[in-house]
């Protein structure tokens, strides 16, 4: 049992070498090659041919490509990115201190956005097929239609400017004044606006299993509805919700990017959007790449949690 | 003869459509956003955008210029009590009285500007109306047509940018499940790697890297970025389709390749490829209003819906509603229109899946 896991994650860990070469491969074709000579922006208006050819120096473009590659390859072994070119902070500290304000957003925002999603989805899977299950789509539809830009602007008027009842924006130190204080908005909003397209997914993973022989059989012998969803068909809906929530995860260390600039959250995320409108390549080379080789983990650790969630599922 | 040709997958598909209420009105919605895309694009409607036909911020007309005009009101000067030992205090008081304006801060410009404004500058806002029908922004745009001038960009990205990534993934999965082997290996790998990376990160590293903004830098942004969806259908639809006795029978007859793959097959596997491209466009949308929101999208002086947004941001807190409310309102309508007729037309091309 313990040997065919160790053997199965090594197998996967290797697997992932080819991709993650690849994401090496294209976030150098992006940035070194499509991007350009970055010495021109950084040398700035005063720029002449020395400081120009001394920039380029430095950053070590005046080297062949297949040397950068392999300057850029030590760099993500080493964690050690260099410096930022906009604010000359070292790469790997802004990395690891934006990545706390991060989580302590989303950690919550997930495990309510999937707590509240499933029972909403168990609910509204209990009447399927009523009047109320179709309104509940439309509104769902509805919902998810409104920009997100839009819930942001209006809550954060509304709620927070002119109610008052949330700081407008800001960060602190303690960890419970940021969770408490500053991130109860951010929270409130991220699950406004995932509320509605998790509600559908999961409803739709809930209707699979409903329409199974083991729940007539469970209903046959004389269950109650209650019983049989919470129960039986909740057990069996939880693998393609573990993956969706799972897989999700690196992603929405990004996607709540709009939350982190509208409320001055010093996360990842707007760490990636200022970076970009800097032009601060090494900060989004290496976020891009660290992002990546997390998602490949987390799906790994996905199919490994199927096994914990059903042991029919046989790791190959 | 065709009297006795049976209904195919199109005619069955689209019976189920006319039977589903939801979706013929979702289609109608749709058909009237691309009917007045169209218009605009062609300059028979608002042409006119541009023009600075109302007071800046002049606020709908079923509000009435009435509570706008308060949030402008001059601002008491400041009352600041004079000191009694202050020998110049008399010299200062002098100074301040004449020249201070609403916000409390003497302007030294001030009888110039007075001069202006009596030979005339002023009067050109005479003409300007108080109220328009939904409001105007900073400049006066009448809101209505800068919402539909900015959803001809939205729109236009959207559908453009949808159409090169369902295309490419077409494509990639008509010669990865066709051709299978050494080409499949590749694409997969391909696939792995834009997988890897989140859409978001991918699309904005993307934007970093293209210098130059515009239309067309946002459209190859979307289009580029988002083929993994449509390619990972197709390829399983090519895998099942290419083993048919249809696609051996076309072998028979000597038909390419190249004539299998898009003579014989696609037209089979084209729904799929309708319904992605119907999903990805509602996407698009949704990218094109955040992208140009964050000053990544359109270049300045191209109204989109994300434009919109951005200006409105700031409006907002001084209680104009009205441009993020069109623009919310009109993107709102379109993307429910839009997501409920695909779900319909996903069930009406596959009814098996629910």
């Amino acid at each position: 049992m313990f040997a065919s896991q160790f053997t199965f994650i090594v197998r996967r860990l290797w697997q992932m070498l080819p991709t993650m070469l690849g994401v090496v491969l294209l976030v150098f074709f992006l940035f070194n090659w499509v991007g350009g000579d970055p010495a021109y922006i950084l040398a700035g208006k005063m720029a002449n041919a020395d400081s120009i050819a001394n920039i380029r120096h430095q950053l070590g473009v005046d080297q062949p490509y297949y040397m950068q590659l392999w300057i850029f390859i030590k760099q993500i072994l080493t964690f050690d990115f260099g410096l930022s070119w906009a604010t000359g902070e070292p790469v790997s500290n802004i990395i690891a201190t934006r990545l706390g304000p991060s989580l302590t957003v989303l950690i919550p925002l997930t495990v309510l956005e999937t707590v509240i999603g499933i029972a909403l989805a168990l609910a509204v899977a209990f009447v399927r097929g009523s009047l109320t299950d179709r309104v509940v789509m439309i509104a769902c539809t509805v919902g998810m239609s409104v920009s997100i830009l839009v819930y942001i602007i209006v809550f954060q008027y509304g709620l927070a400017y002119k109610l008052g009842w949330f700081p407008v924006q800001g960060w602190g130190s303690g960890f419970w004044e940021n969770l408490l204080r500053y991130s109860t908005l951010p929270i409130v909003i991220g699950l406004a606006v995932s509320i509605a397209p998790t509600l559908r997914l999961f409803r739709s993973f809930v209707l699979d299993e409903a329409g199974q022989d083991y729940v007539r059989t469970a209903r046959a012998k004389g269950l109650g509805e209650r019983r049989v969803m919470w129960v039986h068909v909740l057990r069996n809906a939880a693998i393609p919700i573990i993956t969706y929530v799972m897989s999700n995860l690196p992603a929405l260390l990004i996607g709540a990017f709009l939350l982190e600039r509208f409320f001055g959250i010093p996360g990842i995320g707007r760490e990636v959007i200022l970076a970009v409108e800097r032009s601060d390549f090494p900060v989004i080379k290496a976020i891009t790449v660290y992002v990546a080789a997390a998602t490949m983990l987390f799906n790994l650790l996905t199919d490994l949690m199927y096994q914990a969630v059903d042991p029919r599922v046989q790791l190959t | 003869m065709m009297a006795h040709a049976s209904v195919g997958l199109w005619g069955l598909a689209w019976r189920r459509l006319r039977a589903d209420r939801v979706a013929m009105a979702s289609l109608a919605v749709v058909m009237a956003f691309l009917l007045m895309l169209v218009l605009s694009a062609s300059g028979l409607i608002v042409a006119d955008w541009e023009d600075e036909v109302g007071v800046n911020y002049a606020p709908p007309g079923f509000v009435g210029a009435g509570p706008v005009a308060a949030v402008v009101a001059p601002v008491a000067p400041l009352a600041l009590p004079d000191n009694p030992f202050d020998p110049l205090a008399d010299d200062i008081r002098a100074l301040r009285t004449p020249v201070l304006d609403m916000y409390g801060v003497a302007d030294p410009l001030a009888d110039d500007l007075a001069a202006l404004g009596a030979s005339g500058v002023a009067a050109a806002g005479a003409g300007k109306r108080a109220t328009l029908p939904f409001g105007a922004d900073k400049w006066g745009h009448d809101i209505i047509k800068k919402t539909i001038k900015g959803g001809e960009t939205s729109i236009v990205v959207g559908l453009v940018a949808a159409f090169i990534a369902v295309g490419l993934g077409t494509l990639f999965g008509a010669l990865s499940g066709y051709c299978g082997g050494a080409v499949d290996d590749f694409f997969n790998w391909f696939y792995s790697i834009f997988t890897a990376i989140p859409s978001v990160l991918m699309i904005l590293a993307v934007a970093a890297v293209l210098q130059q903004k515009g239309v067309v830098t946002i459209v190859l942004i979307l289009g580029l970025t988002g083929w993994t969806g449509p390619y990972r259908l197709i390829r399983a639809e090519y895998i099942k389709h290419k083993a048919r006795e249809y696609v051996l029978a076309a072998d028979a007859i000597g038909a390419s390749h190249w004539r299998r793959m898009f003579a014989h097959i696609f037209p089979n596997v084209s729904h799929v490829a309708l319904v992605q491209m119907s999903i990805l466009v509602v996407g698009f949308i949704k990218a094109e209003v955040i992208l140009s929101f964050l000053g990544f999208g359109v270049p300045v002086g191209v109204v989109s819906w994300g434009s919109m947004l951005n200006e409105a941001q700031n409006e907002l807190i001084l209680g104009r509603w009205w441009q993020l409310t069109a623009a919310a309102i009109a993107m709102a309508l379109l993307v429910t229109a839009f997501s409920l007729f695909t779900d319909a037309l996903r069930d009406a091309l596959d009814p098996k899946v629910k």
